[in-house]
This record gives structure tokens, C-alpha cells and sequence, in this order.
């Protein structure tokens, strides 16, 4: 296409930010349905179904018969086809309704609703926290390419990614908890309260979330900043004699910082894997143990509620990160 | 010299493998243009920055001086250059779209380098930025203002840059290729423009190009620059008309010009890189009057007239021999002709409309363009950026949908697009694309993708087909190992000769070439222009050729269709249209071409 600028002319259009709100958000939505069949698909062609759980545990002598196998099928809906119960799951979860566990026969819902807002706690606050400092040290550690602040905290968070969480949360209970005795070491939280209630307990799995999570986020948003310091804009800025302060406030931050957000993203989807392995360690009462549980008893209503859960999670964030980008991004806000 | 701008005295810039620049000595007097010209390679980025005080990453500056306006700009600490740097020398980046801030509007971008000078709560920062714009006659209206870079056109974008170099009033614009991407008529403005400038705020310019024909008309002065040596210096006129180094005498042979339509002369060979220049005269492995003594050491500057230095041993031979000298080939003039001759007719447009849908608008893109083109005939698109050629280029291909009209190959009427053609259809037109980046498949080696349309549309075997692709990369002058190599590998003229070699690969009758030799400095450009017309002799390859260069044009094209508004406002054999254009349309075009100014004394004196 010829250049022109009545083409590309910005002003004049109609709203672009907000139709790609729009379209981004119902993108969104649409990832959202295939998400869940996927989910259900995967979950449902686990080996071995509930019933052959079930009838193992109960019989002390291996499995049951085949007749009771298939009665047990028949009470458990499992014999019909799985698009029809596929549907009846996505009709069930739109009126919040996720069905009942093969094993406790509980629902769900009761299940799994105080845990995952433990969870959610716990994840959300090691995001609010990661953010900062991910964003904070990557820029400035990639402004400062190559002189000793930056060796330092390139450094550190080589090291800190390469530590398994496990290791880096077993490090944390024996210095705070167990020597310096600062810390609890296990983070109990009565049924019926907020883990936010008693502070003290998030503090060591946040903390080994974030020592985790902070090498690699720190070190992609550095690798965006550096990248931009080297941009031609940022050395002709300099070439015209503005004071550095300006330079890395005006020239490299408001670059850096959209496709840093966006790499972002990519860390804090990655938390909702690694928290599992936070919260065995501290015996924190949020999915993990739920989750290890329906999936060795092929509880497969619980697994599939978590599943989803977790999936839409990390769609959401996605969708968030992609929508602050085009806020950020100009040539993205203004649709050219 | 007293009462100069800019002095360079006797700089060296080195890198660990050996100097960028060595003993370079210039000077820029106030109000003065001078221009530097040299082959990609030379040293001419290296000598821009050096009068900013700065040096390439990884190079230091490890003798002489460079002083502006008698500020000492080398050796002085970093806050002291700052002060310096767009106050008292400014400088014009290459490329415009990558020097100018994404995220920043782009009143501000200017108002931004105002600021870096004044006080933050000075309120003439302001209408200085303000004054600026309309010294770069860019409009001053908020709307225009509040624009970010993307949402104006290249010819604003390179003003914007234009405008933060002036809004400080410095004393010395240093201008690094400032036209390259440029079509002709943004270019002329522009040079029109600096003119101005540099009579109305009386700075000195020093104007950094590969380009001669551009800066011959704006220089007072030039200096030729070759692998980082000035090897010859002085006033415009004389430079031009009596060159009196080789090299700038091939230089300028090598440029093609409108008014002579006698094909240009090839100048072989590259700029050694650094680390593996001669110990002698650097120009030596290139020059026709090579002897023993000039490999010995590098000869010195000397004066041949008033401001005029040349380092060469052999000045006084210069400009009778160097023409004929045995490195240097002249292409084959193309067979004049002066009409299209119906019998041999073999590729006719018809009534082409073709236009392009974005969301919102529709632009029309050719509106009735009609022409022929003869067996061995080349034929000229001509017309400013967005007249719609590129278009017309992927129409006779079949890579864009004409909405209506015919493209006849042969008598025969060729399907709209490229699916409804049969192979031997597609093999018979070859596009060489403007920009090959695009068309390249990045995950394929060099080798592959030119050996792929001698086995797909001429059924090679694959040994064949890697045998002629070999064949056909050394025919445009690339080596051997770049078979091996990646399109993301190359540089951009090196990936534009090897579209050429693909699209010669398929052995077509027509080439259709789109824009082939903006990417490329003279000496190669003189190369490809050179194998095409062997071609065309030997292989009576007919050619549809899209270029703002008119002295390539003129240099290659037999007749020229000159477009304006998606329709063919003017043809005309090439001569007839260049020297005596009738159409508006067409007197703008070849106004606006940048030519050597002196050529016609150049050419009453040289042996030709
Ligand atoms: N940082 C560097 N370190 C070492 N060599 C360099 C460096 N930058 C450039 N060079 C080499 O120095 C020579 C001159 O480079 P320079 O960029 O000044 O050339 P130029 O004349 O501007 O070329 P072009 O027309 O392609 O822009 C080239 O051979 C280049 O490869
Ligand atoms: S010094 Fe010798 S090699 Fe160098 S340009 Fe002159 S004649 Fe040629
Ligand atoms: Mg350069």
C-alpha cells in the first residue's frame, strides 16, 4: 500500500482504543469457551474413570465386577456420550453450579471455595509485589547496562531463577523461621478465617514465590530496557544534548514499559504452576492439596472446576497485560 | 583557517582492528554547505559524529582535534559536551522513523530539545519549538502538533528531525544521508529547504551522503572520502568538472544522468574494510593508474589550485586516463528507439483499474492505465510516491486483483491473479520487488530460494537448479558463501541483488523490477544496471522498470510512461520526455531530480 498519510492519520477515527477494548475483551471471552473444552476433554481422558477409583478403594480385593462397575458408571452419569456432558457441565457452570465430588460427594463449590480464595490471596499478593520490583529493578538494572549496579542485580537474579522453589523456600524457613525464629514456619489457617487475618503466615510463601519469580521477570524487563537504550531515538535524544534524567524518563521508560508488561504477563501466568509447590511446602491450605487429591481419585468434577479456574486465571491476565500495552503503546492506541 | 565554523585537524578514530579515520583535515566556514561523499563503508557516519564528539561503540578518537565554534568537542567530559551538543552542533539522523521518540507527540519532540537548553520555566521554549516547525515548513496547528511520529508521512517525519536540530540555532548542522528513502520531489524540497536555512540562521552545514548528484547542487564544497581518508577536497565546480583523484572521478562517472542517456560506467570492487586496508594508496586494488610507488605508503594531501587538495600520486593523469582505464567497463548503451513497434509487441496493459480497500477508505491506485511493452524493449514507470506503480508492478504479475482491465503476455490474456496463470505464464513475468524483505522466506538460505523457481517453474532437476543459482549470484556480483547464509544475514543491497538472481532464476521474458537500485550505492548499482542490460542483448529479456532515479532511468529505459492520478498522463522515448517533458506532471518530476551540474564540462573533457 502507498504511504499516505490521510491513511495513517490517527485523528478522525472513531474510539480506536475502545474498539480494541472491545474486541480484545470478546477475544477473550471466545478463548474462554475453548479453554473449557479443552478442559473438559483432557480431564475426561484421564486413565481409568471415577467409578474404577470408587470400586477399587471400597473392594478390598482389587476392582469390582463388571456388572457393578457398570451400574456404578450409570449412577455417576459417566455412561452417557461426552458432548452431552460436556454441556451439561457448561450449562452447570453458568449458574455457578460445578457439580458434586465423586468422592466426599460434597459439591464442589464447597470444596474448592475457601481454598481457591486462599489461593487467589496468595497469588495476589506476590503479584502486587512482583510488579513493582520486577518492573522497578529490570529498568533500572537495564538502563545501568553493564556497570556494577547492574552486575549485581543481573547477578542475583540469574541465581534466583536457577533455585527450584522448593529449595528457595526450604533456604527461607531455615533462616527465618527456624534460626532467626522470626516467622512461622508453616502457614495454618483455622477453616472459616482469611489468611489475611493473620499477615505473618503469607510472608515466607510470598517470599519464595517472589525469589523465584522476580530472577526471570527481572531479567526480561531488563532485556526489553536495554534494548530501547540502544534504539536510535534514545542516542540521537542524547546527541541533542538532553540531560540523561530526561533521556531515561521520557525516551526509554515510556518504551520499555508496554512490551515489558506484556513478558510480565508471561511470569505471573507461570505463578499459578509454582504456587503448588509453595503451598505443599508450607502446608498453606489453598488448591494444591485439593488438586494433588482429585486428581489421584479421578475426581474428575473437582479436577475440572481447578482446571478451569486456573485456566482463566492466566486468560485474564493475558487479556489485562494486552489491554495496558495498547494503553501504553501509541502507535497501538491509535490503531495505525 | 580563521573565522571557520568547524575545524577537523589531523582525527584518527580507532577501533581494535585498525582506524576508522586517519589524518582527516576540514574545515566548514559560516554559511558554508560542505558535502562529504564516499561509498557505504568509507568512514562518512564515523566523520558525522566525530564533529559531535562522539565515536562509533567500541572506537576512541586517538589523535587530533575537532573544535566548533572554538569549543573543543573531543576529549571534553560528558556534562561539558551536553552543553554543546544541539546548541552549538546539531545533528540530522539517516533515518527518521527510527530517530524519532514512538511515545512521544510531536510538538513535543521538538519543544523537548529546546528544553534541554533553557531554563525548564523559560516561556520562549515554546515559540522557539513553534518557530522551528515553520522554519521546517511543517504546519504549526495543535492538531498537527498533538500527531505522534507514525501518523505523519517520511518527507514530515524527516522535517520533525530537521526542525530539533534548529530550534536551538546552532551554529554547525551535521546531516547524515538525509534524503535516502526520499522520493525525488520530498528530496528536492528538502534541499531547497536547507538552502534557505542555512542563508536565513547563517549556520554552517556539513551534509554526509553516498549521493553526489543530491549534493552537487546544495555543496560549496566537497570532500571525497575514502576508507576514512579525505582523498580529495575543494570547490564544487572545480571538483566536478576536474576531478583530479580516481576515485572521484569514478564516483562520478558512476552516476547516471538524466540528460545523458549513455548508460553510466561500473566502478568494480568495494571499500576495503578496516583491519585489511593497504599499507599504501587505499584506492590501489581499485585504481587504472596503479604503479609500484603508490603502494608504499598513503600520499599525502597536496594543493592542485586554489582549495584544492588531492592525495594521490598520479593527480595530473586523472580525468584523460582513468575513463578508459582497463577496471573500468562502460555499459552498453541502450538501442535507441522511438516508437513501439505492433508486430513485436509482447506485453500489453489495458485499461488497468486497480484500487486498495483499507477499513475505512478506498484508494484508488490506477484508473485506466494502458501501455505495451516491445520483445527486448524497456519500458518506465515514472511518478511520485503513492502515483500507484508498486500497484501496477503486482497487477501485471497477478499479485494484486485489478478491479478492471487486461494484461495480455504474448496475445494471449493472463488471468487476474497469479492462481488463475499457468506455470509457464508465471515463469514468463519475474517481479523484482521494491522491498525484498518481504518476499524472502527469512527461514530459507540464499542458495534455496534462488535455486526454488528454476525446480518449480521450469522443472530443473534440484542439482541443476542449485548450479545455476551459483551461476546467477555471481552474475550480480555476490560471493559464493552467501548461498549459505539467511536473508536476516545480508544487507539491504545485498538482499535486493539476491531478489534479482531469484527472479532470473525463472529465465523470464518479462522483469518487472520495482524500485531495484534505491538500496544500492553507485558502484553496485552500476553493476546490477550493467548485468541487466548484457541481459537484455543477449537474452532479449524485455523489462517494465519503476524508479525515481531518473538517471537510472535514463540510463536503462527506452521509452518512459510518466503516471500521475492512477493514470499514463505522458509517454515518450526516454530522451524526448527527460529533455522536453510536456505534461505538468512530468516538467515537476524532472525538475525535481537531483543531477550533476558540471557533468556537461565533465564530459567535454574526459574521452568518451
Ligand atoms: N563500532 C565499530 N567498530 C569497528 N568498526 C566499525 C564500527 N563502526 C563502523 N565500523 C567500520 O568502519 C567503517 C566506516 O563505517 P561508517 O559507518 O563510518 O561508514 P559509512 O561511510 O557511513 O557507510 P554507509 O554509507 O554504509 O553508512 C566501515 O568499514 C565499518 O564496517
Ligand atoms: S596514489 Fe596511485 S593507487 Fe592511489 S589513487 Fe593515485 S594513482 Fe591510484
Ligand atoms: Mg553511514
Amino acid at each position: 500500500m502507498p504511504r499516505d498519510p490521510l491513511l495513517t492519520a490517527g485523528p478522525g477515527r472513531h474510539h480506536p482504543f475502545l474498539m480494541l477494548c472491545i474486541r480484545r475483551s470478546l477475544a477473550g471471552i471466545a478463548a474462554t469457551c475453548a479453554v473449557s473444552l479443552l478442559v473438559f476433554v483432557g480431564t475426561d481422558l484421564l486413565p481409568g474413570d471415577a467409578a474404577d477409583v470408587i470400586l477399587t478403594r471400597s473392594a478390598s480385593s482389587g476392582g469390582g465386577t463388571p456388572e457393578q462397575l457398570a451400574a456404578l458408571r450409570a449412577e455417576l452419569g459417566l455412561d452417557v456420550p461426552w458432548p452431552q456432558r460436556y454441556l451439561g457441565w457448561i450449562g452447570g457452570l453458568l449458574q455457578g453450579d460445578l457439580g458434586s465430588s465423586l468422592v466426599s460427594g460434597r459439591s464442589v463449590t464447597d470444596v474448592i471455595g475457601s481454598r481457591l480464595g486462599n489461593t487467589l490471596v496468595l497469588a495476589g499478593t506476590a503479584t502486587v509485589l512482583l510488579v513493582p520490583v520486577a518492573v522497578g529493578l529490570g529498568l533500572w538494572s537495564g538502563i545501568r547496562q553493564g556497570r556494577p549496579g547492574d552486575r549485581v542485580v543481573s547477578g542475583v537474579a540469574v541465581a534466583a531463577q536457577a533455585l527450584p522453589e522448593f529449595v528457595a523456600a526450604t533456604l527461607l524457613i531455615a533462616v527465618f523461621a527456624l534460626i532467626a525464629g522470626l516467622l512461622p514456619a508453616v502457614s495454618l489457617v483455622p477453616p472459616g478465617t482469611s489468611p489475611l487475618a493473620r499477615p505473618e503466615i503469607l510472608v515466607l510463601p510470598v517470599l519464595s514465590l517472589l525469589s523465584v519469580m522476580a530472577g526471570q521477570s527481572i531479567r526480561m524487563v531488563r532485556a526489553r530496557t536495554s534494548e530501547v537504550v540502544r534504539a536510535d531515538f534514545v542516542r540521537v535524544a542524547r546527541l541533542h544534548g538532553i540531560p540523561e534524567r530526561r533521556v531515561v524518563w521520557r525516551y526509554v521508560v515510556p518504551n520499555a514499559l508496554g512490551p515489558a508488561l506484556q513478558l510480565l504477563a508471561g511470569s505471573i501466568s507461570w505463578l499459578v504452576g509454582g504456587i503448588v509447590v509453595v503451598e505443599q511446602v508450607f502446608a498453606y491450605p489453598g488448591i494444591s492439596h485439593e488438586l494433588v487429591q482429585a486428581i489421584i481419585s479421578r475426581d474428575v468434577p473437582v479436577v475440572q472446576a481447578l482446571a478451569f479456574a486456573m485456566a482463566v486465571c492466566t486468560l485474564a491476565i493475558y487479556t489485562l497485560a494486552d489491554l495496558l500495552v495498547v494503553a501504553l503503546v501509541p502507535k497501538l492506541r491509535t490503531g495505525g | 583557517m580563521t573565522g571557520a565554523i568547524a575545524e577537523v585537524v589531523g582525527v584518527r578514530v580507532e577501533a581494535p582492528g585498525g582506524a576508522l579515520l586517519d589524518h582527516v583535515d576540514l574545515t566548514v566556514l559560516p554559511g558554508e554547505v560542505l558535502g562529504v561523499v564516499g561509498e557505504s563503508g568509507s568512514g562518512k557516519t564515523t566523520l558525522a559524529l566525530a564533529l559531535l564528539g562522539e565515536t562509533p561503540p567500541g572506537t576512541r578518537a586517538t589523535a587530533g582535534r575537532v573544535t566548533v565554534a572554538g569549543t573543543p568537542m573531543l576529549h571534553v567530559t560528558p556534562a561539558e559536551r551536553r552543553q554543546h551538543l544541539g546548541r552549538i552542533v546539531a545533528y540530522v539522523p539517516q533515518d527518521p522513523v527510527l530517530a524519532l521518540n514512538p511515545a512521544m507527540r510531536v510538538g513535543r519532540q521538538v519543544a523537548e530539545v529546546a528544553r534541554a537548553h533553557h531554563d525548564r520555566r523559560d516561556e520562549t521554549i515554546d515559540t522557539r519549538a513553534m518557530r522551528a516547525l515553520r522554519r521546517a515548513e511543517l504546519p504549526g496547528d495543535p492538531s498537527f502538533l498533538r500527531r505522534w511520529p507514525h501518523q505523519i508521512s517520511g518527507g514530515q517525519q524527516q522535517r520533525v528531525t530537521l526542525a530539533q536540530a534548529v530550534v536551538n540555532e546552532p551554529r554547525l548542522l551535521v546531516l547524515d544521508e538525509p534524503t535516502t528513502g526520499l522520493d525525488v520531489i520530498t528530496q528536492a524540497d528538502l534541499l531547497a529547504q536547507l538552502r534557505r536555512l542555512r542563508d536565513e540562521a547563517g549556520c554552517g552545514i556539513l551534509y554526509v551522503t553516498h549521493d553526489i548528484a543530491a549534493v552537487a547542487g546544495i555543496a560549496d564544497r566537497l570532500a571525497v572520502l575514502y576508507a576514512g581518508r579525505v582523498v580529495e577536497e575543494g570547490p564544487t565546480s572545480t571538483l566536478l568538472s576536474q576531478p583530479r583523484h580516481p576515485y572521484t572521478a569514478a564516483l562520478i562517472d558512476a552516476v547516471p544522468d538524466p540528460r545523458r542517456a549513455r548508460g553510466s560506467a561500473g566502478l568494480p570492487g568495494v571499500v576495503p574494510p578496516v583491519g585489511a586496508r593497504p599499507s599504501g594508496c587505499s584506492f590501489a586494488p581499485r585504481c587504472g593508474l596503479v604503479e609500484r610507488l603508490c603502494l608504499d605508503a598513503p600520499p599525502p594531501p597536496a594543493h592542485v589550485g586554489t582549495q584544492h587538495r588531492v592525495a594521490c600520486l598520479n593527480s595530473e593523469r586523472t580525468g584523460s586516463v582513468v575513463v578508459s582505464a582497463p577496471t573500468v567497463r562502460r555499459v552498453s548503451t541502450p538501442s535507441p528507439r522511438t516508437s513501439p513497434s505492433p508486430a513485436n509487441t509482447l506485453l500489453v496493459v489495458e485499461d488497468l483499474h486497480a484500487v486498495h480497500r483499507t477499513r475505512r477508505r478506498q484508494v484508488v491506485a490506477a484508473a485506466g492505465i494502458s501501455f505495451s511493452l516491445d520483445r527486448d524493449e524497456c519500458v518506465a514507470l515514472l511518478g511520485a510516491s503513492g502515483s500507484g506503480k508498486s500497484t501496477i508492478a503486482r497487477c501485471i504479475v497477478g499479485l494484486h486483483r485489478p478491479t478492471a482491465g487486461t494484461v495480455r503476455l504474448g496475445g494471449t490474456i493472463l488471468g487476474r491473479s497469479v492462481r488463475h496463470r499457468r506455470r509457464d505464464q508465471r515463469r514468463r513475468i519475474q517481479l523484482v520487488p521494491q522491498n525484498p524483505a518481504d518476499t524472502l522466506d527469512p527461514s530459507r538460505t540464499v542458495g534455496e530460494q534462488v535455486a526454488r523457481p528454476a525446480r518449480i517453474l521450469r522443472r530443473r532437476s534440484a542439482r541443476q537448479a542449485v548450479a545455476e543459482a551459483v551461476e546467477l549470484l555471481d552474475q550480480v556480483r555476490l560471493p559464493t558463501a552467501v548461498a549459505a547464509r539467511r536473508p536476516g544475514e545480508l544487507s539491504g543491497g545485498e538482499r535486493q541483488r539476491v531478489a534479482l538472481a531469484r527472479a532470473l532464476a525463472a529465465r523470464p521474458e518479462v522483469l518487472v523490477c520495482d524500485e531495484i537500485t534505491s538500496a544500492l550505492d553507485v558502484s553496485v548499482q552500476a553493476v546490477v544496471l550493467d548485468l541487466l542490460a548484457d541481459l537484455r542483448t543477449e537474452l532479449g529479456l524485455a523489462m517494465v522498470f519503476i524508479s525515481h532515479d531518473l538517471g537510472v532511468v535514463a540510463s536503462v529505459a527506452d521509452r518512459v510512461a510518466v503516471l500521475a492520478d492512477g493514470r499514463v498522463c505522458e509517454t515518450g522515448p526516454t530522451r524526448e520526455v527527460l529533455e522536453s517533458p510536456r505534461t505538468p506532471v512530468a516538467r515537476q518530476l524532472v525538475h525535481a531530480a537531483p543531477r550533476l551540474p558540471y557533468r556537461d564540462v565533465a564530459d567535454a573533457t574526459s574521452v568518451s
